[in-house]
């Protein structure tokens, strides 16, 4: 495969979006999940609802309303401009900002499988040898949600460079900046170059299908790595 | 027992949903010593977990008021959080961290305290539990008596004020059991650490409790010295075919010819199965109600060996219509026996009369 | 709003289209436009429709994608591209006839603002620093873009805004970035900000039409739809000086036929 340099840039753009997004993810997403799972409280289904709303909606929902939302006058447009960094439409940091809430189910959920999987026993036990709540999530809960971290850290990012939708609608399409590889496909497609788009979108669903085989086998092995605690 | 600033004192109340259905009531009132080792009894579902659990503080709805050793853990206004609480827990299964191995699993607690106490307080568990060949095992890779004398160990390392242990044995096979029981008499031996001990296994009690508290839907229905509580037959404390007294002894004479060893206790002396035990060690023995026969008589015509002068002390109803409970004294030491009413009615068996309690079965114990 | 209703709607008559298409075909007709003549195409086919007994269903989208639709045999009657080429290449390949096509408007671009006091009228506003982005439609596809492009090289800016440019993927999408401010200004189809004459709200340039070539706009009608009678009184319509009309008034140009 031979990629020409605005294909490469928006591959390099969109590896890097995607891995700033799964580590911002994995650090906001595992003490929102840790909380999903182990809390009691009333607002455990509200916010579990809202966490997984970018599952069932359209991409160009929430891209309509963060358009709405980062311009001059939505509220998160105020409060970027309030603190001197203007607006986030168009922006590389405007990208990572709906990536982050696009891809939010995609870490929130496995991590909240993995630890609701460890249950209620081993947190106790280090209760009871003098862990506070604290040491309880990263010497017990973290630890033990390893294939869950994996996993959500995968998905995470193999989703955002699945992402199109909401790229394509507060982008911009701006080269090495908000021009990713989703966007990059499309353009060709519309542009009537198919062999470029060929190249590209090949490109795409080998990466993709690798990843998943990743995460499949990951899984059946920590699937039986748990099955051999219980038994 | 000891002054009560020293003791373990609970009153605790909590009512929960049990499968979000039945309600029940954990209602306590205990005293309990500050060493050796209390026994809590009962059947499945009477609260024994749950009493523990409370005592840990891991069940967040209890109230009352808690004191070890002088310790406020919780009254009506506090509740000190589990973590902040010196206690040891075992529970039933091991619960080792699957990510750690054997060495950082019983670390674990230690990362609260440093310095050389430490060092040493975790090279004596390690010995004590016998665990010196498997610290870099993971926990998948130990047999089931091994991985709970690893949970031991973990709870032991942390220094607690009391340790409490959930049916420790429940979850190992036969041959398991015995491997791990050692280690809770040496335990028991060599530290003044009160142990609080659950089972539902009447034979567990007979060998390491000092100290029995009987739970039943939620309360202490008995609770005292195991000997007071084991021959006490008028109270609820029902075991059926496991009625019986333990009884302390020490090794004074050996026949190695017909391999028995003579055992000398505060008011006799009883002939028991040579198990190796070397002079004056103590022992513990168990005999049950169901091996006790009386006679009128001292009959040498007999296989029986233990025959030991008594006196009726009471007589009891036993919940068979055809069988009474007969307290016997030898000297200071109370046993049962267990006749049917025809035998008593013939022999006359009433309070305040001598007879012969042929012993047809001593259990070493330990 | 109504979207997915309308959705619904065409897939069922899509439905019907295959399995019924000589009683449902006699009466009515499926117009195929580019985006940035919604507004005038669907005052245009009301008009029709009122004037006729025929039935229009209107589909919006984008020339390109509807280029490799109709190529793939989409069922449409007529397409109103916004372009020359695409109209051109379908009857280069036979899938259009070629006496029906005609350039039906020229388009012309609007240099346009919500901020009402930002554009005085013509293009001085482009070389300050009044604004951090100005949104144009992807050059490479869509032809407002391509123009827009030409205008700024015209002006010798494009150099200068190469940081600033931020592309919608056609000119509805253009149109959505400025009027929600995420970008301060930006080039539209003057169709989209004039209704009847006048601006409909902030401020514009008309961009003057030498600064950039014509942005020809063509109809064709399919070739399967030869005999559709709807589709060439349609077409008619839109020659038709009350057709016309509707076309100017929505800020197109036109050409003499």
């Amino acid at each position: 495969m031979k990629f020409s340099s605005d294909d490469l840039t928006a591959l390099y753009l969109t590896l890097e979006l995607a891995a700033t997004v799964t580590l911002i993810l994995l650090l906001l997403g595992a003490p929102l999940a840790w909380w999903l799972a182990r809390t009691q409280s009333w607002f455990k289904g509200p916010i579990g609802a809202v966490v997984a709303l970018p599952l069932v909606l359209p991409p160009t929902v929430l891209g309509f309303y963060l358009l709405l939302a980062m311009g001059p006058n939505g509220p998160i447009g105020q409060v970027t401009q309030s603190i001197g960094i203007g607006t986030l439409a168009f922006t590389y940091p405007g990208l990572v900002f709906a990536s982050v809430l696009y891809s939010l189910p995609f870490v929130v959920q496995p991590l909240q499988n993995a630890f609701e999987a460890i249950g209620d026993r081993p947190l106790e036990v280090a209760a009871t040898l003098g862990a506070g709540k604290l040491k309880r999530f990263f010497f017990v809960g973290v630890p033990m949600a390893k294939p869950g971290f994996f996993t959500a850290a995968v998905l995470g990012f193999a989703h955002t460079v699945g992402e199109f939708g909401v790229v394509l609608m507060i982008g911009g399409n701006i080269p090495g900046e908000t021009r990713v590889v989703s966007v990059q496909v499309y353009d060709h497609v519309e542009a009537l170059a198919y062999g470029q788009a060929h190249q590209l979108a090949l490109f795409l669903v080998l990466f993709s299908f690798a990843v998943l085989l990743l995460v499949y086998g990951i899984q059946r092995n920590s699937y039986r790595m748990l099955f051999r605690l219980n038994s | 027992m000891n002054s009560a600033a020293n003791q373990i004192s609970a009153k605790l109340n909590y009512s929960f949903l049990e499968n979000n259905q039945r309600k029940f009531q954990l209602d306590i009132d205990l005293d309990l010593p500050s060493k050796g080792i209390t026994a809590v009894f009962g059947e499945s579902g009477s609260g024994k977990t749950t009493l523990l659990r409370c005592l840990a503080g891991l069940e967040k709805g209890a109230r009352g008021v808690l004191r070890v050793k002088g310790e406020v853990w919780q009254n009506e206004r506090f509740t000190m959080p589990t973590h902040l609480r010196k206690v040891g827990y075992v529970f039933q299964e091991a619960s080792l961290f699957p990510h750690l191995n054997v060495r950082e699993n019983i670390k674990f607690g230690l990362r609260r305290i440093t310095g050389d106490k430490n060092k040493t307080r975790y090279r004596q568990v390690v010995e004590q539990m016998g665990l010196k060949k498997f610290l870099d095992n993971h926990p998948n890779e130990l047999s089931g008596g091994e991985r709970q004398r690893v949970a031991i160990a973990r709870a032991l390392v942390v220094e607690p004020s009391v340790l409490l242990m959930d049916e420790p044995l429940v979850a190992l096979d036969a041959n398991r059991k015995r491997e791990i029981l050692p280690y809770l008499e040496s335990l028991h031996e060599t530290s003044e650490l009160p142990i609080i001990y659950v089972t539902h296994s009447i034979d567990e009690v007979a060998r390491l409790a000092d100290y029995m508290v009987v739970m039943r839907e939620g309360r202490a229905v008995g609770q005292g010295i195991l000997s007071d509580v084991l021959e006490d037959t008028s109270s609820p404390v029902f075991l059926g075919e496991d009625m019986g007294v333990v009884i302390e002894a020490k090794v004074v004479e050996r026949d190695s010819h017909w391999n028995l060893v003579r055992a000398e206790f505060d008011s006799g002396h009883l002939w028991v199965r040579d198990t190796g035990d070397k002079f004056g060690k103590k022992i513990r023995v168990r005999i049950l109600a169901r091996d006790i026969s009386l006679a009128l008589t001292n009959h040498s015509d007999t296989s029986i060996i233990n025959r030991l002068r008594a006196r009726v002390v009471s007589i009891n109803d036993h919940t068979d219509p055809a069988m009474l409970l007969v307290n016997l004294a030898l000297g200071n030491t109370i046993v049962i026996a267990r006749i049917s009413k025809r035998s008593a009615s013939q022999l006359k068996i009433e309070s305040g009369i001598e007879v012969w309690a042929q012993i047809k079965g001593v259990a070493i114990l330990r | 709003m109504n979207n997915p209703f309308k959705k619904a709607f065409y897939g069922a008559s899509l439905i019907l289209l295959f399995s019924n298409s000589n009683v449902v075909v006699a009466e009515s007709l499926t117009i195929a436009s580019a985006s940035n003549f919604a507004e005038t195409v669907a005052a245009l086919v009301q008009e029709f429709e009122a004037k006729s007994d025929y039935e229009v269903r209107l589909i919006l989208g984008s020339s390109g994608r509807f280029y490799s639709q109709i190529s793939n045999g989409a069922p449409f009657d007529i397409f109103l591209s916004a372009d020359r080429e695409k109209p051109a290449a379908l009857v280069t390949n036979g899938l259009a006839l070629p006496q029906s096509r005609f350039t039906y408007a020229t388009g012309r671009l609007a240099l346009w603002s919500e901020d009402e006091n930002l554009i005085s009228g013509d293009s001085s506003v482009l070389s300050t620093d009044e604004y951090k982005k100005i949104a144009l439609a992807n050059p490479r596809l869509a032809p407002y873009g391509k123009a827009a492009m030409e205008v700024l090289t015209a002006l010798s800016l494009s150099d200068d805004l190469r940081d600033k440019l931020v592309q919608g993927e056609n000119i509805a999408q253009t149109y959505q970035f400025v009027s929600t401010g995420n970008a301060k200004l930006g080039f539209v189809a003057s169709s989209q900000v004039i209704k009847n004459g006048a601006l409909t709200s902030g401020s514009a340039w008309l961009v003057p039409e030498d600064l950039h070539l014509p942005i020809h706009q063509d109809a064709v009608i399919l070739a399967k739809s030869k005999e559709n009678s709807a589709a060439h009184a349609f077409m008619d319509f839109l020659k038709a000086s009350e057709g016309r009309r509707i076309i100017q008034s929505y800020g197109y140009g036109l050409q003499d036929l």
